[in-house]
């Protein structure tokens, strides 16, 4: 185990190494100088010099990269053009709304989502089992930002029960506030998250269901559901443990949409801020932030995955 | 935008009950999704043709306007009539799906054989950059692109084409590995069959189903990709009309004029649950022969 | 005294019979042989003498299990007897035991479920089990996992599951079809052992008339979905009555009488 570990952990870093020369490679060595695109037509050429030594982009690119990953390293993630504050300043500022927000949508999409998926496979010839299952697709098919614009109009613009978006420019020290300003994003994204977990959910205990260690259970006398709850949990958990780690990266990618939705100030519309403006930096560091985050989640669920199922641990 | 979650759904979906018949073209759920689907695709084709008012047309005096007989879907905060404003849109969802589909199944399929049939060591590589590429979301793609080249229909296509073609590409890899590992391929390659004609004989002939299947649920996740890019404001800049800039403008003026959020929602909505009842429903349609197979076996 | 009867068992799937028209009773220290090619119909019959078919199929005639029609019965009523009275054992056992789960506690999953053992008296009884079927140093044994152990061991284990809570009939559906030769002999050594020691009736269903043969003492032949041929092993196998049974004998003598030869050859 520990072995595998590190050698995940090898592997993590190398995938880090690629993120971040994806991203720098991305935006500085296909055609088109960002110099000249960020500023408007007829600048001086002394104001693209200027912004090309602010990029750096007037050092050979071989420097530059070299700079980019050295400054990665230290967690240097450059200042962003048009604030010129440090980007890793700038997305610190925007955690507190989008970390509450992903982690809330994540895990209440659980806990929603997998009863009612069980539900559905168990009673999949029933009327509800039926019913449930159209919801969800019906959940897959509509638009998060749909659902969101419905859901403002619904409840924060007829019903007057919540606020239509925004955050307390005051931030978490009226929690109250904040948390009021929360729930309805939270709702969207989890509609939207639940409705595919409950099809996955639903999909893993037909194909428990379908197992023949179930057979031999109800063989000896244990009712379906006290069959699917002895040996299900342990031997969906495998494949359930790797969904929901798409699952957390899907929820943080979430909230650039929803963010936009809400007017919430968090780190999806820092980045769409940074991409209509074309702030390079912001969008560089913003991005392999995000990228980081996802492949660490990886790592997380295949360490996981690995002590669910001693099996894996067998081969190498 | 959960292009991955989707898609590992899509994957594992589990068949039902050994004793299902076998439906063929009465399958319901292909019926459904196709004359959805179509049912847009006739509105996209139509356009090229005739709508009731041109794109560019304004009728100030009835803004934001009702449904009427002068206006079947009301007007926007423009004066557009929205109708023409949906077939036009229409016609932008199709032509982006279709595009990014093709360039992910271009990009992914050859890669995909390419890992399962070459040695072992170039299919860890290929499993490698795939899941790195899947890890790298298509939105932040999507995102990248447009802040270097700006937005447009091309780099929505682009994105889109190459964030689908990972999983594309994974799903290719899976099942080719797995004919390879038939004992007719065996076969064949004692026989001396070169690993081209093996492909072409024995592997696309047997996956071919799988693909298509997977081809209609990329296109549902395409479309949803263009309207929420589009939303963004990073997608078909104006004035090309598309559904998610629709909801986008529409969104300030809901309480005023619901039908303007609700009607470019249920086109999405309409087209990808068209899809993939569509994709569920060749999936039932072009696997029974197999799983009927497996079933007499099992008994 | 009859545990288990079943009379104009038919099952059907979308109109077409699987099964027609079967009947025959069990009844304790019984030893039945079920004989028929794959595509016959026993093992559904199997299953239907437990209420465990597949969803679609429909079934007539009765099911008589201690005198009570179990026939279309609802789940309730077959939980009762399942494990309890009547208990079977599948072909393979790899896939038919939990992967992630000890065998031991497997093992003692039915004890607790009808005798409501609590956890230790049941892990206690459950190692009595191992032994029972000899499984070799079944303290530690009884905390590994399937695929840890060989095939002949997890039948061993497939077996005590099944005997655990003292049913009084065992349904074995083609129990040593997946084994080497040696380990089949070793198995059906076993259940020799246990019908001796629990008193259990057996019906053994396989397709291979030799090892059949060997355990049974009344034989029932299947094809088609129909019962051919019943009657004591010795007369079916010297006085076949039906064509399939008279083909059935012969190809299995002739297969078997293949392999001497050509060690007598060998041997000068």
């Amino acid at each position: 185990m520990f072995s595998y570990l590190i050698r995940r952990a090898a592997w993590l870093i190398g995938s880090l190494f690629v993120a971040g020369s994806a991203v720098f490679f991305l935006l500085r060595v296909l055609p088109g100088d960002p110099a000249v695109t960020l500023l408007a037509v007829g600048s001086s050429p002394d104001q693209i010099d200027a912004i090309r030594h602010q990029l750096g982009t007037d050092r050979p690119v071989l420097a530059q990269y070299g700079h980019w990953l050295g400054d990665l390293v230290t967690g240097n993630l450059g200042e962003s053009l048009f604030t010129q504050l440090p980007v890793l300043d700038q997305i610190a500022g925007r955690l507190p709304v989008t970390v509450p927000l992903a982690l809330s949508a994540f895990v209440l999409s659980i806990v929603v989502a997998v009863p009612i998926g069980v539900f559905a496979a168990v009673r999949r010839r029933g009327l509800l089992g039926v019913a449930v299952s159209t919801l969800a697709q019906l959940g897959i098919a509509l638009p998060v930002f749909w659902v969101g614009i419905v859901v403002v109009w619904l409840v924060a613009v007829q019903w007057r029960a919540l606020p239509p978006g925004g955050f307390p420019r005051t931030g978490w020290e009226d929690p109250g506030a904040a948390l009021q300003s929360l729930v309805l994003p939270v709702a969207t994204l989890t509609i939207a998250q639940g409705s595919v977990l409950v099809r996955y959910v639903r999909s893993a205990t037909l194909d428990v269901l379908s197992q023949e260690y179930v057979r031999t259970a109800r063989s000896l006398g244990y009712s379906l559901p006290r069959a699917l709850w002895r040996h299900g949990p342990r031997n969906g958990a495998a494949t359930v443990v790797q969904i929901l780690g798409i699952l957390l990266a899907s929820s943080l990618l979430g909230t650039v949409v929803i963010e936009s939705v809400f007017a919430l100030p968090g780190l999806g519309s820092l980045l769409l801020a940074g991409v209509q403006a074309r702030d390079l930096p912001i969008v560089q560091g913003t991005v392999f932030l995000m990228t980081a985050t996802v492949l660490v989640t990886g790592l997380v669920v295949d360490v996981v995955q690995r002590l669910v199922d001693p099996r894996l641990r067998a081969r190498t | 935008m959960s292009t991955p979650l989707v898609e590992a759904v899509e994957t594992i979906e589990a068949l039902d009950t050994p004793a299902r018949r076998r439906r063929g073209w009465r399958s319901p759920s292909f019926v459904v999704g196709a004359a959805l689907l179509l049912a847009v695709l006739a509105l996209a084709l139509v356009s090229l043709v005739w709508s009731p008012y041109g794109p560019d047309h304004t009728d100030p005096a009835a803004r934001l306007a009702g449904p009427s007989v002068q206006h079947w879907a009301g007007t926007d905060r423009l004066g557009r009539d929205q109708f023409t404003q949906l077939m036009l849109g229409a016609r932008t969802a199709m032509w982006i799906g279709l595009a990014s589909v093709a360039v992910a199944f271009v990009i992914g399929v050859p890669l995909g054989l390419l890992a399962a049939a070459a040695g072992r060591f170039a299919e860890n590589a290929v499993v490698g950059v795939i899941d790195i590429v899947i890890a790298f979301p298509t939105l932040l793609l999507a995102m990248l692109l447009v802040t270097v080249y700006g937005a447009s229909t091309a780099v929505a296509i682009s994105a889109i084409g190459i964030g689908v073609s990972a999983e594309v590409a994974r799903l290719t890899r899976i099942s080719a590995s797995r004919v390879f590992t038939q004992d007719y391929v065996l076969a064949a390659r004692t026989c001396g069959t070169g690993p081209l004609m093996i492909l072409v004989r024995h592997v696309l002939p047997n996956i071919w189903h799988t693909l298509l299947v997977q081809a209609a649920l990329a296109f549902g996740i395409a479309v949803i990709a263009e309207a929420s890019l589009s939303y963004l404001g990073l997608g078909t800049p104006p004035p090309a009309p598309s559904w998610g800039r629709m909801l986008q403008e529409a969104q300030s003026t809901v309480s005023v004029a619901p039908w303007n959020v609700l009607l470019p929602g249920l086109a999405v909505a309409v087209t990808v649950v068209g899809v993939n009842l569509l994709g569920d429903g060749l999936r039932e349609v072009l696997d029974p022969q197999l799983r009927q197979e497996r079933q007499a076996a099992d008994r | 005294m009859t545990v288990l009867e079943t009379t104009g068992l038919t099952i059907t799937l979308d109109g077409q019979p699987l099964v027609r028209d079967v009947s025959f009773g069990l009844a304790a220290r019984d030893r039945v042989g079920l004989i028929g090619e794959s595509g016959s119909g026993k093992s559904l019959t199997a299953l239907a003498l437990l209420g465990l078919l597949p969803p679609g199929m429909r079934t007539s005639g009765r099911i008589l299990i201690d005198g009570d029609d179990h026939l279309g019965a609802p789940d309730r009523q077959w939980r009762r007897v399942r494990g309890r009275t009547v208990s079977i054992v599948f072909q393979e056992p790899l896939t038919a035991l939990d992967p992630l789960m000890p065998v031991g506690r497997q093992i003692a999953g039915p004890l607790r479920l009808h005798q409501g053992l609590n956890r230790s008296d049941a892990e206690r009884r459950a190692i009595e089990w191992c032994d029972r079927v000899h499984l070799p140093d079944p303290a530690r044994l009884a905390r590994a996992l399937p695929h840890e152990l060989s095939g002949g061991q997890r039948q061993r284990v497939a077996l005590a599951m099944a005997l655990a809570c003292r049913p009084r009939v065992l349904i074995a559906d083609e129990p040593t079809t997946a084994l080497d030769v040696t380990v089949q002999a070793q198995i059906l050594t076993l259940l020799d052992e246990l019908i001796e020691e629990t008193g259990v009736g057996l019906l053994f269903i396989s397709h291979d008339l030799p090892v059949v043969a060997g355990l049974a003492r009344h034989l029932l032949v299947m094809r088609t979905g129909r019962l051919v041929e019943s009657g004591p092993v010795d007369d079916v196998l010297r006085r076949p009555r039906s064509d399939y049974a008279r083909q059935l004998v012969a190809s299995a003598a002739r297969v078997t009488r293949l392999a001497r030869p050509s060690v007598r050859r060998e041997d000068r």
